[in-house]
């Protein structure tokens, strides 16, 4: 039984993570859209990732379905939780889906500039909520014996969090600026890899103070050596992408972010683990990875599901990259 | 006011714009296919032009399907956490399975439908859009199975733990199959699939239609007319079909939920079938009834002597709202049968040749565009408030599935953020399908000199 347990919160953990390597890239292209000068630029960025976002944006899908499926009470005691939060993610992607979509086909500026600024918001906004999220579980949360959240809107709204926002959003804009370079040619390219060196210093000074406010939840948990040497890893990892990056080698460094983001999710799961949701008013109500999950057959029958189907979906995602291998051409307009 | 009716409400609202996309796409998608299909064996560039056209009416389409199935899937969480609590030893799963085994290949495979088609084979092409037709026909398959466990579930049993110091209910599977296999998912999957296809097909025949009234790409548009006619007419005799035998199954396993789809309050054989009434839930009997005798009893059970259920039989806190049931399930049969005359009319002039351009038809297929899509909406309303008061059949109350840690005001916050985006993406959508028409069908040459 424990072991089907592990085996479905590093699961989960991996979709979390393909989730923010993959649509982590195009929320952060979402990110630069507001510093392109040219509309041919914005439109460059567009096509870079307009193949993609779709499929990347399934994984958030199976993961929710995942974790609803392997941990119930999680799902339920987080997304009430953070109800008005998870309202104005789903509002953001709304938005960005809709506006990747519609922004070329009407050829008026202004329509082209209402949708470029949708796409933006609609990035900016999850991207930086899924930080405040995760500080928050890393906190732990007010719950009751049940597992509802007893502390309202404004409480999950801490400096910590904040902080653990910003550190979200700056990994996307990194991850997204070097995705850019990668991908397209010439001068755009050449300022998207300047945009990464900036975004690295501001994830750096982010990610400092919050990890010397988050040591505590690190060595509090059962894995302090583990967490740690991810947490180390994960450095190492991001001053790698930044050494390719300044070196030109785009896509290493790209590589390089997508470890750091896996180094960081995964430095979270091990400061959790065993717990899923730390209770704070009441340490014996949280939930743990052992109190809160299905039945074992539901998690053996589930364990079926994805051994047949995570070797397609990465089937699927390797052959889509491959067919749209290509660098995208920018347009001076 | 009251938090459960207001996360009714968000649950209404959000489904049903929902709705109004998976089954326009179901249906486009395999038309589309179709096309791409004719053209392979053919290679008559007409079959080019209609995949082509067709597929960028599905695009619009289907990314506000994308965007507002998002929200879906996160809403038993924010909104329904006991609900959550209670079956997601059973409910999550399919939600999973969708995710993993539909939804990733629809998306892969529709960025090389949308913008692949230079860079893959014609072969590949091809592929990728039988792909994406499958892909939405597989995720309706999942998403059916969750719901219809809802219905009628099975494979289960409930446990009582205690967490905490306090006592909870959950359900835990005993048995995957006859979870996934529970008494209603075929019956109501068949139904599903047929019922998203009339609104593709029925969509391609009527908007094509008003173009060929309007006097705008005339050619194109009655060749695209003329491809839906026979799919128009073996789909709707296909939904009947299946929507009879599904009605079998309902009143097997849920005789509240025909009883009061069929307005009847008392128990017997020779039930009437009411074409017309206004079913009165506080005095137990309809007004205004137009009744045809035994036809109810006959239909379930073959026989005029067929015992029927009716609503007294069942304590009045579990009775469905039956005005609404009623009144839903008879307009999509009603609605059923305008597209079955439709249709069949069709079939007649197409037999015919020239009596399809008959101006009177054309301006009634134009006008029957919207019907499949009411229809799909009215019966999935007839299914779930059938259902009620239970939100898992005779197992969950509605009452107790509601999040308890969500302040009403952040519900009716979100109700309102949500009628808003919706009512814009609505706008956006008619507007873009306008554009799409305006411009027509791609010139032969041009898309000719997109093929690998």
């Amino acid at each position: 039984m424990e072991i089907l347990q592990i085996i479905w919160f590093l699961l989960i953990g991996i979709l979390v993570i393909g989730y923010a390597i993959l649509d982590g890239f195009d929320l952060g292209v979402g990110f630069w859209h507001l510093f392109a000068k040219k509309k041919g630029e914005r439109t460059a960025f567009i096509h870079s990732i307009e193949p993609f976002w779709d499929g990347n944006e399934v994984w958030l899908l199976t993961a929710g379905g995942a974790l609803f499926a392997a941990f119930p009470p999680v799902y339920a005691t987080v997304f009430s939780g953070f109800y008005l939060a998870m309202m104005l993610v789903l509002l953001g992607l709304i938005f960005r889906a809709v506006a990747i979509e519609f922004r070329d086909k009407v050829e008026d500026p202004r329509w082209v500039k209402t949708w470029d600024y949708a796409f933006a918001v609609g990035s900016v906004l999850p991207s930086f909520l899924y930080g405040v999220a995760i500080g928050n579980v890393l906190r732990g949360l007010e719950l009751n014996a049940i597992g509802d959240y007893t502390a309202g809107f404004f409480a999950l709204l801490n400096p910590f969090s904040l902080f653990c926002g910003l550190v979200g959003l700056s990994m996307f804009a990194h991850h997204g600026a070097l995705y850019l370079s990668m991908k397209l040619d010439g001068e755009v390219a050449a300022s998207a890899s300047k945009w990464a060196q900036k975004a690295w210093y501001v994830f750096l000074f982010s990610f400092m103070p919050t990890l010397a406010f988050g040591v505590k939840f690190c060595i509090s948990g059962d894995y302090k050596i583990v967490c740690m040497l991810l947490i180390v890893l994960a450095l190492v990892a991001n001053f790698l992408a930044f050494a390719f990056n300044k070196r030109g080698h785009a896509k290493a460094a790209f590589l390089a972010s997508g470890g750091t983001i896996a180094l960081v999710m995964l430095s979270v799961a091990a400061a959790l683990f065993p717990n899923i949701v730390p209770c704070t008013n009441n340490p014996e109500w949280g939930l743990t990875v052992f109190n809160a999950s299905s039945s074992q057959r539901t998690l053996s029958w589930m364990l079926g599901i994805a051994l047949i189907g995570m070797p397609l979906v990465l089937g699927y995602t390797v052959f889509i990259h491959r067919v749209f291998r290509e660098k995208v051409k920018v347009h001076n307009d | 006011m009251d938090a459960v009716l207001l996360a009714r409400i968000q649950f209404a609202l959000t489904i049903m714009f929902h709705y109004i996309f998976p089954p326009l796409t179901i249906g486009l998608g395999w038309m589309i296919f179709m096309y791409n299909t004719r053209y392979q064996e053919n290679g008559n560039p007409v079959f080019r032009q209609l995949a082509h056209f067709w597929t960028k009416v599905f695009a619009i389409s289907f990314i506000i399907g994308v965007a507002t199935g998002i929200v879906m899937e996160f809403q038993f969480g924010t909104n329904w956490a006991g609900y959550s609590r209670f079956v997601g030893d059973i409910f999550g799963a399919p939600l999973a399975a969708e995710g993993v085994f539909a939804f990733f290949l629809e998306s892969s495979f529709l960025g090389i439908l949308l913008y692949g088609r230079k860079r893959v084979s014609q072969k590949l092409y091809w592929f990728s859009s039988f792909m994406v037709a499958l892909g939405a026909t597989m995720s309706a398959f999942w998403i059916v199975v969750a719901n219809s466990w809802q219905q009628t579930p099975a494979g289960f049993e409930v446990v009582t733990e205690t967490v905490n110091g306090v006592e909870i209910q959950k359900a835990v599977l005993t048995n995957f199959w006859e979870a996934v296999f529970n008494p209603s998912t075929l019956p109501r999957y068949s139904h599903v699939i047929t019922g998203a296809l009339t609104v593709g097909v029925f969509f391609i025949l009527g908007t094509s239609a008003w173009q060929v009234v309007k006097g705008r790409n005339v050619e194109f548009f009655r060749s695209s007319m003329r491809t839906a006619i026979i799919p128009c007419f073996a789909v709707i005799m296909l939904t009947m079909f299946v929507g009879h035998k599904h009605g079998h199954q309902v009143a097997e396993t849920q005789p509240a939920k025909l009883a009061a789809f069929e307005g009847i309050w008392e128990t017997g054989p020779n039930a009437p079938l009411m074409l017309f009434g206004l079913p009165d839930q506080e005095n137990e009997k309809n007004h205004f009834a137009l009744r045809i005798p035994g036809m109810v009893s006959l239909m379930v059970g073959g026989r005029f002597d067929t015992e029927i259920q009716g609503l007294k039989d069942f304590p009045k806190e579990d009775r469905p709202p039956v005005a609404i049931s009623f009144w839903s399930f008879h307009l999509m049969f009603y609605m059923g049968m305008w597209m079955a005359f439709v249709a069949f009319i069709g079939v007649i002039f197409w037999l015919n040749k020239k009596l399809l351009d008959h101006p009177l038809y054309l301006k009634i297929c134009a006008l029957t565009v919207p019907i499949p899509f009411l229809a799909n909406e009215v019966g999935w309303m007839a299914a779930e408030v059938g259902r009620q008061p239970w939100v898992v059949y005779n197992l969950l109350r509605t009452s107790d599935a509601v999040s308890k840690s969500v302040p009403a005001g952040q519900v009716l916050a979100s109700i309102i953020m949500f009628s808003i985006i919706y009512a814009l993406l609505f706008g956006l959508w008619i507007y873009l399908l306008k554009n799409q028409f305006a411009k027509g069908p791609e010139s032969v040459e041009v898309l000719e000199a997109e093929v690998k």
